[in-house]
């Protein structure tokens, strides 16, 4: 298979949006098309997935490199390894079902031809942020995602929408531009570490190759710094998080989904991408204070959950709390961190994925997310809570099931940091985590017993719309449960992919001074550590 | 007689290159012709002059394309008027941008029953100015092109002579223009009395001397840049573009937000990068401020307005201080930062044409430039909604629409310095971008997710000069954005007249 495969797979959505745009306003025709057009996407997935070079997981594969942007030297680039080749594939699965699901749950004010055309251009954003390779094409791509959730919350959305929409407009928005200045200073400071010579090059292949070779310290701090806000406002990490609870709780089924499934993924691969392998100088420096940020998120979080009245509001808090483990993960800077990071992504985008649709559905049923108000739905709709109860108990990270590996080995991974972190640390940080997987534990089977157990109460009990899981949403959950379990009994399936890759990106900067552990003792021989 | 005056004084006409003045004496032969159909057909002669004037626009391109194509740099009258790469650039983009303003006013001139005639001339005798202000290397000739384009947009802005806001909006236009006027005129014959010229050229010869300037030339260079900031109105000489832009008739608004302001930028990008290169000390520090204070003061004002027009022009002082920006660090960064301004000035060309395309589409239904007025647009006018989504979203800088390219030079300009002051600018830029979005998501999340006033839903329908005006603007817009070098791949070094030429 040829390089073609990745622009195929970044454009056919975007393709498949222009050409509903042409297509008149019939909502059924309409709802095919999406689906057809993201199952072609998730077609050229699988054939990545069989075609992709297991054996060079760590190396790029389907290289594409065009130019683009000549005066400036940003390249047409693109190319996937072990790190992404996942969560594309997490990204093209997604999709269908999320359209699947549509079939039947267009959220009000209807509108079904925008809706969609949104979504697919969403699809095009998410996949190229993943599969781009050059800083300028990642940033765009980055972005376009931007408009289409914006609208996707503000039209689709709940009462307060339009708060919800602008505020997570504003936060991202704030901290792209941040992040742009980041990849500016360090388009301008870069040097080859042979020559010394500037290499005004936005090639992301080749900055990560110098990893931030003759820039000053302080620079580098500070352009660290600068992509931090960008990917760290995404991710959510505290204290940016506080636009994810309301553009999740107003956001339309579909949109949450796609925002706790693939959109929060790309501030996590950003760090993972670019801002360690490119500055792991400075990612030494700051990583006690990611892994800071990132327990205070595990804690944080969870402490949100057990003050939230509302089911929806709840999961979203539980995102904070899951994405402060992939953070801690990554802030250890250690290959088993990093990996167990990468499947943090994968599971909490399917688990909490699952969550939503769940979600989705008992608001359809109950017109209502008030926990209070809900309960007993193991009698009145037995497989719908037992799906709830299956993807908690994945969600508190219970072994054999998919959370688990993502949340145990991140903890397990804060025990011994990289050389130079300090160890003392972190070994706090791992201990806090600890207690945020029991609170976790806490809060998921306080919502089980809330609103599953029990008796129905007075007022849904003879509702004749709450009927049990209908055939469509089967078809458009089961991927999800089935992945779960899959993931959960092998999780090697994922772990051999990314791997070699994220060993790859560790190791860049061997090649010049000692590794990443060298520079980091040095660092703290600097400081007198 | 002739013969005794051809006789008595020695004058030697200087060599014209015919060719390099192609485009001025196109455009001033269609100017006449407008005028002399006026005045021979009467109202026969007023059905054609809208046709008439975008035909003069269109058939000027050619002598700017085969310029293009030929390649040549032309200088004359001893360094007073060069055409290189970048004058035509900038030729062609006020030939173009006239031509939008020429769409958008056909209908708007047709049935507000105002005079014609003299509206496209005026039209075309501005644009002429601007034409040749991207060629002026000369203290006068920059002085004649801002007059010529000045004084028929004073006279266009009171068009609506009727109307008490359309007079207030003309005075306020012509008092300030004039003052600024004056205040630069007093700057320019303090560089001429320290120059002993007027060729920008030599100005910088004289100026550029090492060490501190003398107090002549700081005054001089401080004056004429402040002229000019009244022209791009920038901040604190902004006052008078809200209540102009408002009360001005909506296709006049456009020309001046665009094409106006984009004239002031040429005359400040000429004088900056040929007259006054040397004596940055003088210029950068007062270039850092204006923009600074533009683009921050621009946009919080925005975020207070209710009327679409007025918030089109504070936001259009927030973006005079973005094109300002990267001019206050051009002596580190020499051309990157030219590029960086004219790359802002095409892209806001196009995406600022095209909202003012919207309001004046939706002011024909509304008969209003309310913010609320567009509330529920997308349930009646799905087409035009999008389009000004595209055209705000660019606005605020959103990739892939143009405007994020525009910014991202900007940036890169400031950060290339590798300054403090830059880097300061830089996050200046960063964190207004992100107020600046505010506003604009606001209007966008009234047209798509609210409820029209009064429910009131009859769909609007939207003439084909200004669906041809969205369809250019929406076009480049988006083209800019997903294909940068369309905007970049132009070389614009500025030449500088009898120095380089």
């Amino acid at each position: 298979m040829d390089s073609w495969i990745l622009t195929a797979v970044t454009f056919v959505p975007l393709l498949g949006a222009v050409i509903a745009m042409a297509m008149p306003n019939d909502d059924e025709l309409h709802k095919r098309w999406a689906l057809a057009v993201s199952l072609v996407a998730f077609g050229l997935g699988i054939a990545m997935l069989f075609d992709f070079n297991y054996d060079q997981a760590g190396q790029l594969q389907w290289v594409v490199d065009e130019p683009w942007i000549d005066v400036i030297g940003a390249g047409y680039t693109l190319g996937v390894d072990g790190m992404s080749l996942p969560l594309i594939a997490l990204t093209v699965l997604v999709m269908p079902l999320v359209f699947l699901y549509s079939w039947s749950h267009i959220p009000s004010p209807g509108n079904t031809k925008s809706f969609l055309i949104l979504m697919l251009i969403l699809e095009t954003g998410m996949i190229g942020t993943f599969v781009a390779q050059d800083l300028i094409l990642f940033f765009v791509f980055f972005e376009v995602v931007l408009l289409p959730m914006f609208f996707m919350i503000a039209v689709w959305g709940g009462d307060d929408r339009r708060y919800a929409s602008l505020k997570f407009f504003l936060y991202t928005l704030f901290g792209s531009a941040l992040m742009l200045l980041g990849f500016l200073a360090l388009f301008f400071l870069a040097k080859d570490p042979v020559t010394g010579e500037f290499l005004r090059t936005f090639d992301m292949r080749e900055l990560t190759d110098t990893a931030g070779a003759g820039i000053a310290r302080s620079s580098q701090l500070l352009i660290f710094g600068g992509m931090f806000i960008g990917f760290g406002v995404k991710v959510p990490m505290f204290p940016f998080h506080t636009w994810l609870p309301d553009a999740h709780t107003q956001a339309p089924t579909q949109g949450s989904v796609i925002l706790a499934a693939v959109l929060l993924k790309l501030g996590t691969y950003g760090f993972i991408r670019i801002s360690i392998p490119m500055l792991p100088e400075a990612a030494e420096a700051w990583a006690p204070v990611i892994g800071l940020l990132a327990v205070i998120g595990i804690i944080y979080g969870a402490l949100g959950c057990l003050a939230q009245t509302d089911m929806k509001r709840l999961i979203a808090f539980s995102s904070v709390a899951h994405m402060g483990f992939v953070m801690l993960g990554i802030s250890t800077l250690t290959d088993f961190g990093i990996n167990a990071a990468i499947f943090g992504m994968v599971a909490h985008g399917l688990i909490t994925g699952m969550l939503f649709f769940i979600a989705g559905s008992v608001k359809d049923r109950y017109h209502t997310l008030e926990i209070g108000r809900l309960g007993g739905m193991l009698i009145q709709a037995p497989r719908l809570g037992w799906i709830l109860g299956f993807t908690s108990m994945a969600s508190l990270g219970l072994p054999g099931l998919a959370g688990f590996w993502g949340e145990f080995p991140a903890i397990l991974s804060a025990y011994q940091p990289a050389n130079g972190l300090p160890v003392e640390t972190f070994r706090g940080y791992m201990v806090v985590a600890a207690v945020g997987t029991v609170l976790a534990a806490g809060y998921l089977l306080w919502l089980l017993q809330r609103t599953a157990m029990g008796e129905p109460p007075e007022e849904f009990a003879n509702d004749p719309e709450i009927v049990d899981v209908t055939p469509l949403e089967w078809v458009s959950w089961t991927p999800f449960l089935l992945l779960i379990v899959l993931f959960g009994v092998a999780p090697g399936l994922i772990f051999e992919v990314t791997d070699p890759a994220v060993v790859e990106s560790l190791n860049n900067c061997l090649q010049f001074e000692n590794g990443c552990d060298g520079v980091a003792d040095a660092t703290t021989a600097a400081l007198g550590g | 007689m002739l013969a005794l005056l051809a006789q008595e004084v020695d004058f030697v006409r200087p060599a014209i290159d015919w060719h390099a003045v192609a485009p001025e004496l196109t455009l001033l032969a269609f100017g006449a012709l407008v005028t002399v159909m006026d005045i021979v057909w009467l109202e026969r002669g007023r059905r054609l002059t809208s046709s008439v004037a975008s035909i003069a626009l269109l058939v000027t391109m050619i002598p700017i394309v085969t310029l293009a194509l030929d390649g040549e740099d032309r200088v004359m009258f001893g360094g007073a008027f060069v055409v290189d790469n970048y004058a035509l650039v900038m030729k062609a983009m006020f030939l173009v941008a006239g031509y939008v303003v020429v769409l958008l006013s056909t209908n708007y001139v047709a049935e507000g029953d105002y005079w014609e005639s003299e509206y496209y001339g005026l039209l075309l005798s501005s644009i002429l100015g601007m034409v040749l202000m991207a060629s002026a290397r000369d203290l006068i000739t920059v002085f004649v092109a801002l007059e010529l384009l000045s004084i028929p947009a004073y006279m266009l802005a009171t068009w609506r002579k009727r109307d008490l806001k359309s007079n207030e909006a003309g005075l306020k236009y012509y008092l300030m223009g004039v003052f600024a006027s004056a205040i630069m005129l007093y700057g320019m014959s303090l560089l001429y009395g320290g120059a002993g010229s007027t060729l920008l050229a030599d100005i910088n010869e004289a100026v550029s001397v090492d060490g501190s300037p003398s107090a002549i030339v700081v005054v001089g260079v401080i004056f004429v840049i402040i002229g000019f900031a009244f022209k791009v109105s920038a901040f604190p000489f902004h006052t008078w573009a809200p209540d102009t832009y408002e009360g001005a008739p909506t296709p006049v608004t456009a020309f001046l937000s665009v094409a106006s302001k984009a004239a002031g930028f040429v005359a400040l990008l000429n004088l900056l990068f040929v007259g006054f290169f040397g004596r940055d000390d003088v210029y950068e520090p007062l270039i850092w401020i204006l923009a600074a204070a533009s683009m921050t003061v621009g946009n919080l004002v925005a975020l207070r307005q209710t009327n679409l027009v007025r918030m089109l022009a504070y936001s259009g002082v927030a973006q005079a201080g973005y094109m300002l920006a990267p001019l206050a660090v051009a002596s580190d960064v020499g051309d990157a930062a030219l590029t960086a301004t004219v790359t802002y000035l095409l892209v806001y060309a196009a995406m600022n044409l095209g909202a003012f395309a919207i309001v004046l589409a939706v002011a024909r239904k509304t008969r209003s430039a309310e913010i609320d007025s567009f509330k529920g647009l997308f349930g009646y006018a799905p087409g035009l909604t999008i389009a000004m989504s595209v055209f705000l979203f660019s606005l605020a800088g959103i990739p892939p629409l143009g405007g994020w390219w525009a910014k991202f030079r900007v940036m890169e300009a400031v950060i290339e310095a590798e300054s403090a002051s830059g880097v300061v600018l830089g996050v200046f830029v960063a964190v207004n971008s992100v107020i600046a979005l505010y506003y604009y998501a606001r209007i966008g999340l009234g047209m798509w997710a609210e409820d029209a006033p009064n429910g009131d839903t009859t769909p609007i329908r939207v003439p084909a000069s200004l669906v041809s005006a969205l369809a250019i603007t929406a076009a480049l817009t988006i083209a800019f954005g997903v294909y940068p070098p369309l905007v970049s791949e132009f070389d614009v070094t500025l030449l500088a007249g009898g120095l380089g030429g």
